[in-house]
């Protein structure tokens, strides 16, 4: 089990590391205890949802003719401030310069913005899956540890 | 001793998420609403009430008199944003004693010291944290204090006010 121990902990150094999760991420993993033993899946699966939802909307937004940039600002505020309440650093700093071009008007940019908002989403989220992975991986060998004679 | 009650208040469903939990973590007693109508329904007051209402919030659907120690909302929402709730429960009668605390993910001075002009303990940026919550309950504590003292008032202005009778 140590070799699993050991993944885990150079996955997570790792994506601290690369700006992947900051700070917040912590704080959500110190929010989680006995009383509340799944809060951080639980709020990173809302998120996910929540973000898919509203890339899509964004998605959508840009095709219109002509184009709502209030609107998508609209979305890109509150992707931003969910980013920022789950620590996913990375995320949040493409939707602040996303914002900007969405105040100049500016479409190119934004389009731009857009695809690299759904890459590192896509990166986030892959790597915190395998994450929790390796955390489910840790607790069924521990699990089968403890019935084991 | 009974626990604090906090109303938060927050459209994003993430950030109700993460206010409960850190309030819960802080042995607070949690209820979170989605919005600012909804947290007024919560607290007795309809909005077009809100002038000639009762002394005591009751509320509307349990005819129960809903205590609430402390009220915590984000700034920016759809609708009813957290300033205008906090217009609404400074301008009541029968809430205007509870502290509110806003949250903001913006931190824009003049928004700051509009909420704070207007009657808000506390204005905390957002992503919110456990040091944040910690420093609620001196204001929860200012207020039962303050209730405390009225009621110690009122016991020795009657012990005063009492003639012993002597034969």
């Amino acid at each position: 089990m140590d070799h699993l121990h050991r993944k885990l902990r150079d996955h997570e150094a790792a994506m601290f590391q690369q700006g992947y999760l900051d700070d917040q991420f912590s704080q959500l993993q110190k929010l989680q205890d006995d009383t509340s033993p799944d809060f951080v899946i639980e709020v990173m699966t809302m998120f996910f949802d929540d973000s898919e939802k509203l890339l899509n909307n964004m998605s959508r937004a840009l095709e219109q003719v002509p184009v709502n940039f209030k609107q998508i600002d609209a979305h890109a505020h509150q992707q931003k401030g969910s980013s920022a309440s789950v620590g996913a650093a990375r995320v949040k700093n493409v939707c602040g310069t996303f914002r900007n071009f969405c105040e100049a008007q500016n479409l190119e940019g934004c389009v731009r913005c857009l695809q690299q908002l759904q890459q590192e989403y896509s990166l986030l989220k892959n790597n915190l899956k395998y994450l929790f992975k390796l955390q489910q991986e840790i607790k069924t060998a521990g699990r089968s540890i403890h019935t084991r004679g | 001793m009974a626990q604090f009650h906090v109303l938060a208040v927050d459209d994003s469903v993430i950030d109700r998420m993460l206010i409960e939990r850190l309030l819960k973590t802080s042995s607070f007693h949690v209820t979170v609403v989605d919005s600012g109508t909804k947290a007024l329904k919560f607290l007795g007051l309809v909005e077009d009430e809100v002038r000639n209402e009762k002394p005591h919030s009751i509320a509307a659907e349990t005819d129960q008199v809903v205590e609430v120690n402390l009220i915590i909302t984000d700034y920016c929402m759809p609708g009813m944003t957290g300033y205008d709730l906090l217009r609404k429960i400074k301008e009541s009668n029968s809430l205007k004693d509870i502290p509110v605390v806003i949250m903001s993910s913006e931190n824009v001075p003049s928004r700051i010291n509009r909420c704070l002009e207007e009657g808000a303990e506390e204005f905390f940026l957002k992503p919110v944290q456990q040091s944040d919550v910690n420093k609620l309950k001196p204001h929860l504590l200012k207020t039962k204090v303050k209730n405390e003292d009225d009621l110690i008032n009122n016991k020795r202005r009657i012990h005063n006010n009492a003639i012993p009778l002597k034969n």
